[in-house]
């Protein structure tokens, strides 16, 4: 198991014959995805790297190929519309990796995915990767290993930082989600966190916010209330002055809120284990491991479906 | 990107939003020559992105031109919160009855734009959340359907009793809320938003701020940008395609993805350095960047260790090793140089530079930790043979 993603994932790629979308889509491909189809307007009836059929439209591909996931690699200025053609098509897992994406834009293409019953994710997010099975987007496939802690993020790099040092100590991962830097995105730390919280393969979870918002603070609060498994978060941005952007659209302090004293605490407060560096997390995971006394491959079916409740109230 | 208050100005009055005659001037003599052709009593406002302009000494009325031309001379040029002024607007000053705030800000709980509205205007609106927060009202506007009338008359009527007074505030809203959409704003805000005691309703001040994101699209927009109200060397970032902002300390960091970027300038601190900035080189970086990003950091003369570190996604690590030698032979370096690298053609990249006499680094808390015993010249707990990413 896993969340969102796994070898029953059929993915289209939306923007395949772009630079990135054909370099990413070889890679995808590489890793084991079941890449079913692409979309470029204009380039229909064409097969990508002489495998892959290409189309013009979403609607077509996922007629023709039945496909469940989409991935976008569109221009910024063309993503909205991207992940709107997604969610009409009827694609229930839409990653958006696209950088850029103006927010009054997110404002109206958000409701409308929801309407569709799809899970949109990012846009600006490196993407989801269930090591060993498939990834959709572009976290690089070999610094991940297959294994039972749960990866949620803001970041892109900083998230490959972490699950590089996880890997290297022998932690491997269920599931590794990037939702993205910007501050309206399909799927937030909580969405994240419950799935991880109901998948029987996941034992702990590893969470990288950063300054700007309150999705962090809200994270806590979920944990605290539903969350069984042991969670452990970093926060970067501890030295970012107030009123500056840090790149990310989403990562600036306004105010007295947003800060990262502010996030840690309440992590602190929820009895989330607080990284100081990237370094500290497999110290702590491998701790709350042990003492979370919970068998680390599988868990009792009784306690399994309480959780699953406890989860849902919400 | 932020915008000037007679740019906001310009923008809403497109719109239709009432608003006392004013001009913008770069001197004296023009602030001057527009207080007499406005005639009357004038208020001369310092442009600069920075709140507390009044407290700072930046907003003064003038009741000649004149007296107006004496603030211009003293508020042209004054520092408000380290930011120079260059330009001041000269307006016409309004009698005021009352004073209110109405501002729409993209809410990302909410992730839609929210109306904010308070009849307690003319101060910090922050202020007013904290102390008297039933005094605020907050209104989500659906982007499909735009701000309806009767929304529109819900925040008046918030503001007003006088149905005079709620229909004119409504209208405002509509424009505020249509030069929110038509030019990509994150924040759009009137404050205060007045009543005179003729019972008409204006905008004495305004703020906007545009989404980045939108640029491409408004690229009239780009014209409004006010590079001398930023740092030199962040215009020269943004050109070059880097994100750049400088801070206070001596550390140079050199980093790919922003999540990484603020990580490393929080283990530089937690080492016991303070960083020189924060400089994202983005994801597909070529060698053309880095080598900009250097000159960027060497340019600063308060750094005294450049450190690198590059987690090779989408990044190839080759290319930016080829930017550190391509970079370091236009300008040899004079400050010792840290380089952690790892990912995409490391291998390559390693090879690259030990070539031109360069080492790298596999590991960050290492690396940071080197850079930061650099810059500091506090002891070396590292040991030679591993951390050689220093040049001579």
């Amino acid at each position: 198991m896993s969340i969102f993603a796994d070898r029953n994932t059929t993915l289209i790629v939306q923007g395949i014959t772009g630079r990135d979308g054909s370099f990413h889509t070889k890679q995808m491909m590489e890793y084991g995805t079941r890449v079913v189809g692409g979309v470029t307007p204009g380039k229909g009836g064409q097969k990508f790297e002489d495998k892959v059929p290409i189309f013009n439209t979403m609607h077509e591909a996922v007629q023709e190929t039945g496909a469940n996931a989409s991935v976008i690699y569109v221009p910024p200025m063309f993503a909205a519309d991207a992940i709107m053609e997604a969610a009409d098509a009827g694609i229930k897992l839409i990653v958006a990796i696209t950088e850029g994406v103006p927010v009054l834009d997110m404002t109206r293409v958000l409701p409308f995915v929801l309407e569709k019953g799809a899970r949109l994710i990012g846009p600006n997010c490196p993407g989801l990767i269930t090591p060993g099975k498939t990834k959709i987007g572009i976290i690089p496939g070999r610094i991940c290993a297959p294994g039972r802690i749960g990866v949620v993020s803001r970041s892109g790099t900083l998230t490959y930082e972490v699950v590089y040092q996880l890997t290297r100590a022998g932690l491997g991962q269920s599931t590794c989600v990037g939702i993205g830097g910007d501050p309206i995105n399909g799927t937030n730390f909580i969405d994240c966190l419950r799935a991880f919280e109901e998948d029987p393969d996941t034992d702990a979870v590893a969470m990288m916010g950063e300054i700007g918002g309150t999705d962090e603070q809200n994270a806590a609060d979920f944990v605290k209330q539903y969350m069984s498994k042991p969670v452990v978060g970093f926060i970067a941005g501890q030295t970012a002055p107030p009123g500056r952007r840090m790149g990310h659209a989403g990562a600036i302090i306004s105010g007295s809120s947003g800060t990262a004293a502010e996030k840690i605490e309440a992590f602190t407060k929820a009895g989330i284990g607080v990284a100081k560096r990237p370094k500290d997390f497999v110290e702590l995971l491998q701790a709350r491991l042990k003492s979370s006394r919970r068998p680390t491959t599988r868990r009792a079916p009784a306690k399994k479906a309480a959780a699953k409740t406890r989860a849902k109230k919400r | 990107m932020n915008i000037h208050e007679y740019q906001a100005k310009e923008l809403l009055r497109a719109e239709g939003v009432p608003i006392p005659a004013g001009e913008v001037a770069a001197s004296a003599s023009d602030a001057e020559a527009i207080a007499r052709k406005i005639g009357g009593p004038v208020v001369v406002k310092a442009q600069v992105h920075a709140g507390g302009r009044g407290k700072a000494g930046g907003v003064k009325l003038a009741k000649t031109p004149q007296e107006a031309r004496e603030h211009a001379s003293k508020i042209v040029g004054m520092q408000i919160k380290g930011l120079t002024v260059h330009k001041v607007l000269v307006t016409a000053a309004a009698d005021i009855a009352s004073e209110a705030y109405v501002g729409i800000i993209v809410d990302r709980a909410a992730k839609k734009p929210v109306f904010m509205v308070s009849p307690a205007g003319g101060i910090d609106i922050e202020e007013v959340a904290a102390k008297t927060p039933e005094k605020i009202m907050k209104l989500p506007v659906d982007t499909r359907y735009g701000l309806t009338p009767y929304q529109a008359s819900q925040l008046g009527f918030f503001l007003y009793d006088d149905v005079k007074k709620v229909r004119a505030a409504a209208k405002i809203m509509q424009q505020l809320y249509a030069a929110f959409m038509k030019h990509g704003c994150s924040l759009a805000e009137i404050n205060p938003l007045v009543v005179t005691p003729k019972g008409e309703v204006i905008a004495l001040d305004a703020k906007m701020s545009i989404d980045d994101n939108e640029l491409d699209r408004h690229p009239e927009l780009e014209q409004l940008r006010d590079a001398t109200a930023e740092a030199p060397s962040e215009v020269q970032a943004r050109a070059a395609s880097l994100t750049f902002i400088k801070l206070d300390g001596n550390v140079g960091c050199c980093v790919n993805g922003a999540g990484l970027a603020m990580a490393t300038m929080d283990l530089v601190k937690y080492y016991g350095g303070e960083p020189a900035n924060f400089l994202d080189i983005g994801g597909s970086s070529n060698p053309e960047k880095v080598v900009n990003a250097l000159k960027i950091i060497t340019g600063d003369p308060n750094v005294r260790a450049i450190l690198f570190n590059i987690f090779g996604g989408i990044t190839r690590t080759d290319d930016v090793a080829n930017g550190i030698v391509t970079a370091t032979k236009q300008n040899p370096l004079k400050v010792p140089i840290v380089i952690r690298l790892t990912g995409t053609n490391e291998e390559i990249a390693v090879k690259i530079l030990k070539e031109n006499g360069f080492s790298a680094m596999t590991d960050m808390d290492e690396a940071v930790q080197k850079a930061v015993q650099l810059a500091t010249g506090k002891g070396s707990s590292v040991t030679p043979g591993r951390a050689r990413g220093l040049q001579s």
